[in-house]
């Protein structure tokens, strides 16, 4: 059988214990790691070997689950993704950016999650239906309008790459847009004007100013910055047609 | 146990400075400052043009010097700058599917390209040059 390659690799983890510290603090350590690790791999054998008072969150280390997202080496990134062989020297690890600090490299998630439940990603039908009645049917084209936006894991990546969320807290920012946007394309879907009155505000689509961050950071491809940028087009003309077309205004 | 969750400080200034992609951001952004002056001076031409032909004249040959020049290749730089990156991110905004599938990137861009090179042309027609 082949020998797995070892390496020593060297982290340099943020931690922050809310009981004790008053601000964060870097520590170092040096933990002996196969090749084909990833980041979250070497911060479980400091837990396993050196430290069991290091806090992360992570589960299915398969770029599924989106708990395990951290800074790595200043970059958004989910560390069951993070391949050490794509770093050299000492690999600085830190809590996603622009979230509270809970512990270590847990950040506190509740702004996200209550923007979240406020653009309703969930599908709001048209028309109600039975189960008598039948199933909502779509055709593959009408899947595929949405089906991009559908893949996000709710991961934040995206805010933490999104300077718009890091200076205005308030903006709703991009996963939850994105998402809100997933259902509004979506043919079964007859919620968009409840998601507008959240999204198309001055802390929804026109908090954002197009850095597109977000979309470059993303694990999963979802392009939440393409979201944004076509609410804004449905949103105006959305404006145009209230305003243009007979019986359009509100 | 009692929770005390740290919030890190952002610099409301010096944020993108922090990475290349910001940079980039703000040097697309910035190109407005420069638009924006060449569009001040469109204005005061037309003004000077409403005044009649001398002052038209004397305001053409006032603009005409090196440093006005450089003014304004630089303004063009700028200009082209702000153009392209904003057609090569109109897929994102403008998508288009067809069927199943969503026409590449390549055709929307290209069309925006295309569009641009017509509307330069007609504007050089009517200026004369061509």
């Amino acid at each position: 059988m082949t020998q797995l390659k070892k390496r020593m690799v060297q982290l340099e983890v943020l931690r922050y214990d809310p009981e004790k510290d008053t601000e964060p603090r870097f520590q170092k350590y040096e933990v002996e790691c196969n090749e084909e690790w990833v980041v979250l791999d070497a911060l479980n054998a400091v837990k396993e070997s050196l430290d069991p008072t290091l806090a992360y969150r992570w589960s299915c280390h398969m770029a599924v689950c989106g708990s395990c997202g951290m800074m790595v080496n200043g970059e958004p990134k989910l560390s069951c993704h993070a391949f050490l062989r794509d770093y050299e020297g000492v690999i600085r690890v830190e809590p996603l950016a622009n979230f509270p600090i809970e512990r270590d490299l847990v950040t506190v998630a509740d702004d996200f999650i209550d923007k979240l439940k406020r653009v309703k990603p969930y599908l709001i039908p048209k028309e109600k239906k039975t189960i008598a009645e039948g199933e909502y049917k779509q055709t593959p084209a009408q899947l595929m309008k949405y089906r991009q936006f559908s893949m996000c894991i709710n991961c934040m990546l995206c805010y933490a790459a999104c300077p718009e969320y890091a200076l205005q807290p308030k903006f709703i920012g991009p996963a939850a847009i994105a998402l809100a946007h997933r259902y509004n394309l979506d043919s079964r879907d007859g919620g968009r004007d409840e998601r507008q009155e959240v999204i198309a505000t001055d802390v929804g689509v026109w908090e954002c100013s197009f850095v597109g961050a977000c979309s470059e950071v993303c694990p999963k491809a979802v392009d939440p910055a393409g979201a944004l940028q076509q609410v804004k087009v449905a949103s105006t003309l959305d404006w145009f047609k209230e305003r243009l077309l007979p019986g359009g205004s509100k | 146990m009692s929770r005390k969750p740290y919030v890190r400080p952002v610099s409301k200034t010096g944020w993108w400075l922090k990475h290349p992609r910001y940079m980039r951001y703000m040097s697309r952004e910035v190109t407005c400052v420069f638009i924006g002056a060449f569009a001040l001076l469109l204005v005061c031409t037309l003004e000077r043009l409403a005044k009649g032909p001398e002052a038209y004249a004397s305001f053409i040959a006032a603009i005409q010097g090196p440093m006005s020049v450089m003014g304004m290749l630089l303004v063009l730089i700028f200009a082209l700058h702000n153009a392209t990156s904003w057609f090569n991110v109109t897929p994102k905004a403008l998508p288009v599917q067809i069927g199943e599938e969503f026409l590449a990137g390549k055709y929307i861009i290209g069309a925006h390209y295309a569009v641009w090179a017509i509307a330069s042309l007609v504007v050089l027609f009517f200026a004369g040059v061509i």
